[in-house]
């Protein structure tokens, strides 16, 4: 029984990992860039729902600052490709590591200015409740991040399967000149999927504030996500997404059967493992790169 | 303006230009050798510190400057570096030994863990080393017999020929250590990229596939890249420790090594100048900015106030700046301010103009 909680619980983390991991791959995928701030974006989107919901600060209803805190996210990503990625067109793939790494620091920064260094929780409507099934006692916030996880892993299926946008955005991905004679303005759905990213790591910051707290430095957790991402493998979203469960799951499985010190390791662990031996991830095919 | 003519096949490989170029880098080095006597003991501890960063630099420009392979996870070779030289000497071995010696296990530790990351590219080795670099702080803490766990180590001085060095006693002396490592450092750096092993790191660095079609060995190459940045930045690893005096897991943290890296890109990836530079910045950047506050809060009338994670927001700022407007860093813009001197009416906009590319692939499919 006790097992079943701790993957409950590890479960839930997972998937505000995976979250984040699935905006790293859904940006590399689409612009080959790799968005080391993911993680600050998280923060970010978190910082921005407490600023607008917490009483201390706006004390707006929960369910009116969702939406709002999304489209800032969103707009966030717009504009970050649009006024500082986008001039990196062409620049090898290191440049652009460090550009978004200094980018994280510039955001922590921020909202350290904005909203301070003391962790602070999203008061939301599911605070503190619990759900009894059997004889588990489930935190309703897990219960809801995996819920909510599901839903929005669907939904990006259905759009990226089903709508023109989002088939667009694959065109795009998969190779950008043969997209733009095929009439998709590349630039613009890369703009998109930037939005799209921002507004992934906007919910995975309320799923993650919701469930405990956050502080400006939270956004090192980014590099958790990270190593999800590359367990996953870096080109797929499914993998990305099990990559997530996998090292949200490890870690209090790690932290209970491992002794204390070498637990912390294990995702990272597992981490060099993968690159060591699977260098592309667990879930991706390979193929000789041609000049 | 000056016109170089070559009268001799030598002096295409020759390190320095001409007899100007060699008597200014001479000048500049009997200036800083002199540094004891025309700078106070504060102000050569901080110089001190950006010799101690510049060497750390040059050993990973070596590697991401020159060969090409970013690595985020530095601060673990500087942590090994450093660990290594203070075990040594704790066994009783002499510092002169036990210091070269500190640097080669680092070098040989590094060339160990390049075999299995030779397999990857770019962001993977980015993420690779990364990882390595938050291990490291918690291999520290579990090998606690040898490296003293989170309680750390100190070093007091170290002893040359029975003449005590201390970076608090003697800061004078100490900084002449710093220096001549410094400068060893840098001269094999500069003939090292006159020899062919420097050609064939740039060689990778520019066209892996290429590099291979000429006749390059990837895989050693970049294995005795791994060696050489690892075996210097262990080197300015040990200076490190003696510079601090304590240390313990949280000294060399990650984000010293996204830190590093950042300094050689703000210098200018790809010289050796741009390690200085970057080291400089790195240096001066907290002093310059509690001067600055100091002056902005008498400006205003009130007290100095402390607005915390500063200096990282400030940091994060000139290096978004310079990816955006300078990407060949301050030795890419004193190139061009140079050159704009020494042609002076000639100058054009475009003389250092890159090619424009298309998005360079380098996912597999």
């Amino acid at each position: 029984m006790d097992n079943i909680q701790l993957l409950i619980s590890g479960l839930a983390n997972g998937c505000v990992y995976g979250l984040i991991a699935l905006g790293f791959v859904l940006i590399y995928k689409a612009t080959e860039a790799v968005n080391f701030a993911q993680g600050d974006f998280m923060m970010l989107g978190a910082f921005v729902t407490i600023g607008l919901t917490n009483t201390e600060y706006m004390g707006l209803p929960f369910w009116m600052a969702l939406p709002i805190s999304l489209g800032v996210m969103a707009a966030l990503g717009y504009l970050l490709d649009r006024l500082v990625i986008r001039r990196m067109f062409g620049e090898s793939q290191t440049a652009v590591v460090i550009l978004t790494i200094a980018l994280g620091f510039v955001i922590r920064f921020v909202a350290g200015l904005i909203w301070g260094h003391e962790p602070q929780t999203l008061q939301n409507p599911l605070a503190g409740k619990e759900v009894r099934f059997g004889g588990l006692v489930l935190g309703m916030e897990d219960v809801a991040v995996i819920i909510v996880t599901i839903l929005l892993t669907w939904s990006l299926y259905v759009f990226f399967s089903k709508t023109k946008l989002g088939l667009a955005m694959q065109g795009a991905s998969q190779n950008q000149l043969a997209a733009y004679y095929m009439g998709i303005p590349v630039k613009r759905v890369q703009g998109l999927i930037w939005a799209l990213a921002g507004a992934v790591a906007g919910v995975a910051g309320i799923l993650f504030a919701a469930k405990g707290s956050v502080d400006p430095n939270t956004g090192l957790l980014g590099i958790k996500a990270f190593a999800a991402a590359v367990i996953g493998g870096f080109g797929s979203l499914p993998g990305a997404l099990a990559g997530g469960l996998i090292v949200g799951v490890i870690e209090p499985f790690a932290s209970r059967y491992i002794a204390a010190g070498y637990s912390q390791i294990a995702p990272y662990a597992l981490l060099l493992a993968v690159l060591i031996f699977r260098p592309h991830g667990l879930f991706s095919q390979v193929r000789v790169k041609k000049v | 303006m000056r016109i170089v003519f070559k009268t001799d096949y030598m002096q295409d490989i020759r390190p320095w230009k001409d007899g100007y170029q060699l008597s200014l880098y001479l000048i500049l080095l009997a200036v800083v050798i002199a540094a004891p006597w025309w700078l106070n003991d504060f102000y050569l501890g901080e110089l001190t510190n950006v010799l101690i960063w510049a060497i750390a630099g040059l050993g990973l420009m070596v590697l991401t400057g020159h060969t090409g392979q970013a690595s985020l996870g530095h601060a673990a070779f500087l942590a090994i570096g450093c660990y290594a030289n203070v075990i040594l000497i704790e066994a009783g071995i002499p510092f002169l030994i036990a210091f070269p010696l500190a640097g080669i296990l680092t070098g040989v530790i590094g060339a160990t863990i390049a075999v299995p990351a030779l397999r990857l590219h770019g962001i993977y080795l980015a993420i690779f080393t990364l990882a390595l670099s938050i291990l490291m702080d918690d291999i520290i803490v579990l090998a606690d017999p040898i490296t003293g766990g989170v309680g750390g180590k100190y070093i007091g001085g170290v002893e040359i020929f029975g003449h005590m060095i201390e970076r608090w006693g003697t800061p004078g002396q100490f900084f002449w250590l710093v220096l001549t490592v410094t400068v060893i450092v840098t001269l094999g750096y500069i003939n090292l990229l006159r020899a062919p092993l420097g050609r064939s790191f740039i060689a990778v660095r520019d066209s892996e596939v290429s590099a291979q079609a000429m006749g390059v060995d990837i895989a050693r190459t970049k294995t005795i890249s791994f060696g050489l940045s690892c075996t210097v930045t262990g080197w300015a690893g040990a200076l490190m420790g003696l510079y601090a005096g304590a240390f313990n897991n949280e000294t060399f943290s990650v984000v010293i090594s996204i830190q590093l890296l950042m300094m050689i890109v703000i210098g200018g990836l790809g010289s050796i100048h741009g390690a200085f530079f970057g080291a400089i910045v790195i240096g001066f950047l907290p002093q310059f900015l509690s001067i600055a506050k100091e002056y902005v809060g008498a400006l205003f009338g009130g007290d100095t106030v402390a607005i915390p994670g500063l200096e990282f927001g400030v940091f994060g700022m000139i290096l978004i700046a310079f990816i955006l407007f300078e990407p060949m860093g301050i030795y890419g813009r004193w190139l061009k301010i140079r050159t704009w001197i020494e042609l002076f009416p000639f100058y054009r906009k475009d003389m250092f103009k890159r090619q424009k590319s298309y998005l360079k692939t380098e996912r597999l499919r």
